[in-house]
């Protein structure tokens, strides 16, 4: 009898493929962290990957000191789980300077923080191979973007001149000083995504479901008060509601919907049932059509 | 159409266990600039709901800024990613798009038309199971139309969709539409595929590419979409012989010994011999290891850890393979070699050769002869160039284990890669034995006495014919069935590779008997001869007037 594989099975082998071939091929590779469901998936595809071992690279973190309580609580637990070591870095530089989304506005500050504190790791630890858990269908600067991604020393990434990317036979040489970015959900949607969390039980950050969240209205978006660092503008106030997010980030960056979805399959159902994209949620890239991809090339994961 | 609404309000957990069975199709798009791919590409993402409103809305807003459509939705627009090509209103690169409907999930290689890009129509086409080929309706086919075909037939596509577009423009005339369709099948005949499936479209009306079209009743074929959720693709790959690359050894400790792979074909359990292709070290699969449990079998397409009951020396760059069918293992394959770099091939000039079981430094030592992609003509070349396709002989520091890409793509390619800029420069495709079919076809009349004829009697005409005489242990007489002799007056040219210097005289012999010239290359481990017929006008070129052939 004929077993075909389904789409998920198919999209998870393809994964495990490219997560070894990395491992076989780079000297010091890194799988980047950022503790949102396709971070999730992701290092559940490095497990099983390498199981019974661990997986044999470091996770990091590129931490903005924004983010929510509970994503850094899951991060620790994650890491010990997998049995990982966990890098975490900061911006130090931006944090003397007091950089903040309030203070400098989202543009700046995700530059200095996250971009700028991506580039000090990768450099400072040396790495050559960096896993990222973009996905093709996230935004369309992301289509033609390469499963492994290729950039310069300076960590800028060229859309005119990639390489073209054949079966599953992956160039990854390099010159000292270059390094690759790969993603391996470049192929996953969000639908599989959440699909294969709920087929394999995949432990997520509780603020994907559904609670009653202090949270204040501000530019059309629902920020949830996470800490005591979020001053109130006048005429804001803060609310109570059911809420949850459809993406994680920085908390005053991170707009949440309003929401009854409290389990994995509510949470499914509400995503087919809306038609809003994901990305939406975040305020970066709203600047203007392209702005993705001019973040990219200049080094935004 | 897309998702079944109903049952995700009323019961979503029934609905998530009916999308685990789902199946995923890879497909590429072709077309020449104007064909509307990118309208139709966008036209199924519209309708099978996977655009979403905040994307609709930066939809809308940029059909009036930069939109072709007059202010109306411009569906390409979903897809153009990058500014430049938005500037100039042209897809440059391959783009990967997503849908999914409640059969199948679907990527599309979303590949440009132009010449300069053949690299990338066949980086599209190398994991893609079915190509659409895009015809504008009041063109019919054009050279482009040619080429696109011949490429994802080149790559291994076997199933095609010729989407005869703008349908709307020519007043849905049937006889207008049969008679491309007809073209299209006589000029496609000898590519060999297995299903060529013509449908009458229009992608800015959205004509049977969801919903049967009112405007065409003769048309008794399936929609786009029907086709895309039904068509048959699913290859032979679990039956053929087993064969696992070893990616990875997993050794977290003195007892645990794992060989990670992803199975190019065939299936395994436990107890199954296997055999190492280089050392032909034996051994039986102990375990199936996987994070969710072991396995009793795994098949083709399986990312997986085994364990042997002995302990053999295997390392990444070694294949397992099952005992009584190995892949070829040579130093000096043949294939097809697609050329992506500006910089052209050097002979002889060291390259990195990458394959499905690793790294080997090698070179091109020949190119046999380059095709034409527009006229399928074949010429005599020292070299190739950028978007030039043509058949080569390698030789690798070391042997490698391949199957002929015919039979398996994932064993049967490779990449080059430029040692000192690291560039991807080239793909190859390792040729089929001289048992395949498609291949020059070797009929013989047996004698224990004499010596062996053989009658080259269907030579396919695709251009890239090769005739392997290197197995052949004795004596032999060459013949031509009379099809073949009116194939090389049109210009063609076979080309026999040869064991020795001894098979010179048969294949010298039927030169003279048919008045026909050839050119003698001694290469590498052998002798190849192209065999052709002199003072004959080339294969006729196909004009680019929209008429066809």
């Amino acid at each position: 009898m004929k077993k075909n594989l389904t789409h998920l099975q198919q999209l998870e082998a393809e994964s495990i493929h490219i997560i070894r071939e990395v491992v076989a091929e780079f000297e010091n590779p890194v799988m980047l962290y950022s503790i949102g469901k396709d971070s999730a998936v992701m290092l559940h595809l490095a497990r099983k990957a390498f199981y019974p071992a661990p997986p044999p690279f470091p996770l990091l973190h590129v931490d903005t000191t924004w983010k929510f309580r509970d994503m850094i609580d899951f991060r620790g637990r994650m890491a010990k789980e997998s049995g990982m070591e966990l890098l975490v870095h900061v911006n130090e530089e931006g944090v003397k300077k007091g950089v903040s989304p309030f203070t400098h506005g989202s543009a700046l500050y995700t530059d200095v923080m996250k971009t700028e504190g991506l580039k000090q790791a990768l450099d400072k630890y040396k790495f050559d191979a960096a896993f990222g858990g973009a996905r093709r269908d996230e935004e369309k600067s992301r289509a033609k973007e390469r499963i492994f991604s290729f950039r310069s020393a300076n960590h800028r990434w060229d859309p005119k001149n990639q390489r073209p990317e054949l079966w599953s036979l992956y160039n990854t040489r390099i010159k000292p000083g270059e390094s690759i970015r790969v993603f391996p959900l470049s192929n996953w949607t969000e639908l599989d995504i959440w699909q294969y969390i709920h087929l394999e039980e995949i432990p997520i950050v509780p603020l994907y479901y559904s609670a009653v969240r202090p949270v204040v209205e501000r530019d059309g978006m629902l920020i949830m008060v996470d800490d005591d660092r979020l001053e109130l503008k006048p005429g804001e106030k803060i609310e109570y509601k059911s809420v949850r997010f459809r993406t994680l980030g920085c908390y005053p960056l991170t707009g949440a919907v309003e929401s009854e979805a409290d389990t994995l399959p509510d949470i499914i159902q509400e995503m087919l049932l809306t038609r809003t994209s994901e990305r939406q949620g975040r305020l970066i890239d709203h600047d203007q059509a392209g702005s993705m991809e001019k973040k990219k090339q200049e080094g935004y994961f | 159409m897309a998702h079944q609404s109903e049952l995700i309000e009323q019961d979503i957990l029934a609905y998530l266990k009916s999308q685990e069975e789902k199946s995923l199709l890879r497909f590429i798009t072709c077309g020449s600039v104007d064909d509307g791919k990118s309208t139709l590409i966008g036209r199924l993402l519209w309708d099978s709901k996977m655009v979403f409103e905040d994307q609709l809305a930066a939809l809308e807003a940029d059909s009036k800024k930069v939109g072709t459509q007059g202010g109306a939705i411009d569906y390409a627009l979903l897809l153009d990613g990058l500014q430049a090509e938005r500037e100039q209103g042209i897809t440059i690169d391959v783009a990967y798009r997503f849908f999914s409907t409640d059969r199948r999930k679907f990527i599309v290689a979303d590949t440009p038309g132009h010449e300069q890009y053949t690299r990338n129509m066949v980086t599209g086409a190398s994991t893609a199971k079915v190509a659409v080929i895009l015809v504008d309706a009041r063109k019919g086919l054009l050279t482009q139309t040619r080429r696109h075909s011949f490429l994802v037939s080149l790559v291994g596509i076997r199933h095609i969709v010729l989407a005869i577009n703008k349908m709307d423009l020519i007043g849905y005339d049937e006889e207008k539409f049969r008679a491309i369709e007809e073209d299209y099948c006589a000029f496609a005949a000898p590519l060999g595929f297995e299903s060529i499936t013509a449908l009458p479209i229009s992608a800015l009306n959205g004509d049977n590419i969801i919903e049967k079209s009112a405007e065409t009743p003769w048309y008794q074929g399936p929609t786009l979409m029907h086709f895309l959720e039904t068509v048959q693709v699913e290859d032979d790959r679990d039956e053929r012989p087993f064969r696992l690359p070893v990616q990875w050894v997993n050794r977290p400790n003195l007892d645990f010994r794992g060989f990670c792979g992803t199975i190019a074909s065939g299936t395994i359990r436990p107890g199954d011999e296997v055999r190492v292709a280089s050392s032909g070290h034996t051994s039986r699969v102990a375990r199936i290891v996987t994070y969710n449990g072991d396995l009793e079998e795994a098949v083709a397409g399986q990312a997986i850890t085994l364990t042997l009951e002995d302990e053999i020396d295997i390392s990444r760059g070694d294949m397992l393979t099952r005992l009584d069918a190995p892949p070829l293992y040579t130093r000096h394959p043949e294939a097809h070699v697609v050329w992506m770099h500006d910089e052209p091939l050097q002979p002889g000039q060291l390259y990195l050769v990458k394959t499905a079981t690793g790294v080997t430094p090698g070179r091109v030592t020949a190119v046999q002869y380059a095709v034409d992609v527009n006229t399928l003509e074949q010429k005599q070349v020292a070299t190739l160039g950028l978007n030039e396709i043509g058949l080569a002989r390698l030789e690798l520091d070391r042997p490698v284990s391949f199957d002929p890409y015919g039979s398996n793509r994932d064993t049967g390619s490779f990449i080059l890669i430029d040692r000192f800029t690291n560039a991807t420069v080239a793909a190859g495709m390792v040729l089929d034995g001289p048992d395949e079919a498609q291949k020059a076809h070797l009929s013989q009349e047996d004698s224990p006495w004499a010596p062996r004829r053989i009658v080259l009697d269907a030579v396919a005409a695709t251009n890239l014919n090769v005739v392997d005489l290197t197995e052949e242990k004795g004596l032999f007489l060459l013949d031509l069935a009379r099809s073949i002799e009116e194939y090389l007056e049109k210009g063609n040219r076979i080309l026999f590779r040869l064991r020795d210097l001894a098979q010179l005289e048969p294949v010298a012999q039927l030169a003279y008997d048919k008045n026909l010239a050839f050119e003698f290359d001694r290469n590498g481990d052998g002798v190849s001869l192209l065999l052709f017929k002199r003072g004959t006008a080339p294969a006729k070129g196909y004009g680019d007037d929209g008429i066809g052939i």
